[in-house]
């Protein structure tokens, strides 16, 4: 019913590489630590906008472009995306309706499921140097910022139809 | 439709959210096989391959800004600062040029020591030179990304220096980048001697970025702060007699059996912006000489 209404996927897949292209920007030393989690962000508000359409395939493929793009090994990004795409598709309507504050902090979870599982994978292949609680500070970050990528993607979708 | 038939609706439902489950676990044993085989095999190296026509271009527009801004602070230059610099880089290069008249003497004088002692003599290799245009945003991992790839001839193994020494090898080759292992990542050693006295030990990375350690130095070697370790071409990856890293500190513990010793790349690698790769490794130049 709604997949032949389906619309605007070029838009998608834009805003998921202007992610990409935040998610390697280079950065000064000192705040590299706090960059956020940017393609989750997006994955997440996508998943919660088109729950019909944006599903773990799309997580997992996602996942995987950011394997490459960051060189780690393949599936570690994918797993930890298509778990967090599950997550938020399948409560997209408690946290369509929740309050901002809420919101972030359910997107603060989400966040920390990613990095928690993407950590895990990294760590069985031998690639995990500091500790997962120094990872957790991206998911702070990107809390934060929820909100703007919200008005943000918003805009777009509407400004561009995408349904 | 609602109104119609309500308990079609939540069947509907109930089967679509099982059925999501089902391909959550399809996905997920898909990323875990995925995984397993990147670990262990070669098998999916096309599926990493294929994604750098995608992801290449990221990190080009990804370095853009940097270039952007460099390009910009080289037209706002004066006249004078060009003027100083030109000075400067001549007064290097007759240096340079002074040095390197020694260093033809040096290496022929070095030719026909080894062609006495019967044992090959080793070229000079070539290089060619390469852009950084991206750094691993992952702390965990000490790696760049360079803009040539398998079509401008780089191989894995391939080893990566710049202008004061090594600075790694190539781990990955993408179509349009390639993925540059640091020597100071956590997973990487060389074998290296100590210019001085030619005494060779192992020094591993540490995930910092500019401090890296020696392994396994007996109590009693005689090294000291400030010896400069080169690379010795063991292991076939690395030329040999490449510098590598100066010796910060020795540090000994009584109840240890080996010293403590930590190194400091003589490499800029946190600053470098462009580097070289070189192009034939010691093996190949050893073959081509006549």
């Amino acid at each position: 019913m709604s997949r032949s209404q389906s619309a605007g996927t070029p838009i998608i897949i834009v805003t998921l590489f202007l992610g990409a292209w935040l998610e390697v920007l280079p950065l000064p030393d000192a705040i590299e630590y706090l960059r956020p989690e940017w393609l989750v962000l997006a994955m997440i508000y996508w998943a919660i906008a088109l729950p019909h359409r944006i599903g773990v395939v799309w997580g997992a493929s996602v996942g995987l472009f950011q394997d490459v793009l960051v060189g780690s090994v393949l599936g570690q990004h994918a797993l930890a995306m298509t778990l967090v795409v599950y997550i938020a598709q399948s409560t997209y309507k408690r946290l369509r309706v929740f309050p901002p504050i809420q919101q972030s902090a359910v997107v603060f979870m989400l966040v920390g499921v990613f990095v928690i599982f993407s950590y895990l994978v990294q760590d069985f292949s031998g690639r995990a140097l500091l500790s997962p609680v120094s990872m957790l500070v991206p998911a702070v970050v990107s809390a934060v910022l929820w909100r703007l990528v919200y008005s943000v993607l918003r805009w777009t979708r509407r400004r561009f139809l995408v349904r | 439709m609602l109104g119609d038939r309500p308990e079609a609706t939540i069947a509907s439902l109930f089967s679509d959210s099982n059925r999501s489950g089902y391909r959550l676990l399809a996905v997920l044993a898909v990323c875990v096989l995925l995984t397993f085989l990147d670990l262990r095999t070669n098998w999916v190296g096309w599926l990493r391959y294929a994604g750098g026509y995608v992801t290449g271009p990221v990190h080009y527009l990804a370095h853009f800004p940097t270039s952007m801004a460099s390009w910009v602070s080289l037209q706002a230059r004066t006249t004078e600062d060009l003027r100083d610099d030109n000075q400067r880089l001549v007064r290097q290069l007759l240096i340079l040029e002074q040095k390197a008249q020694r260093l033809a003497v040096l290496e022929a004088e070095n030719v026909r020591l080894r062609e006495l002692l019967n044992s090959s003599a080793r070229l000079s290799a070539r290089v060619f030179v390469a852009e950084i245009i991206g750094v691993e945003p992952d702390l965990n991992r000490q790696e760049v990304v360079v803009n040539k790839g398998s079509g401008d001839n780089v191989f894995a193994g391939q080893a990566v220096l710049d202008a004061s020494g090594l600075i790694g090898q190539v781990v990955e080759v993408g179509p349009l980048s390639s993925r540059v292992l640091l020597i100071t990542d956590a997973t990487h050693a060389l074998s290296v001697q100590v210019n001085r006295n030619g005494m060779r030990t192992i020094l591993a990375g540490t995930g910092h970025p500019d401090r890296m350690r020696l392994l396994y130095v007996a109590d009693t070697a005689d090294i000291v702060e400030g010896d400069l370790l080169v690379s010795t071409g063991l292991g076939k990856r690395y030329p040999a007699g490449y510098p590598v890293a100066v010796v910060a500190s020795v540090r000994q513990d009584p109840g240890q059996a080996f010293l403590k010793v930590e190194a400091r790349p003589t490499a800029h690698i946190d600053r470098a912006s462009h580097v070289l790769l070189v192009a034939s490794t010691a093996s190949q130049s050893e073959q081509e000489q006549p």
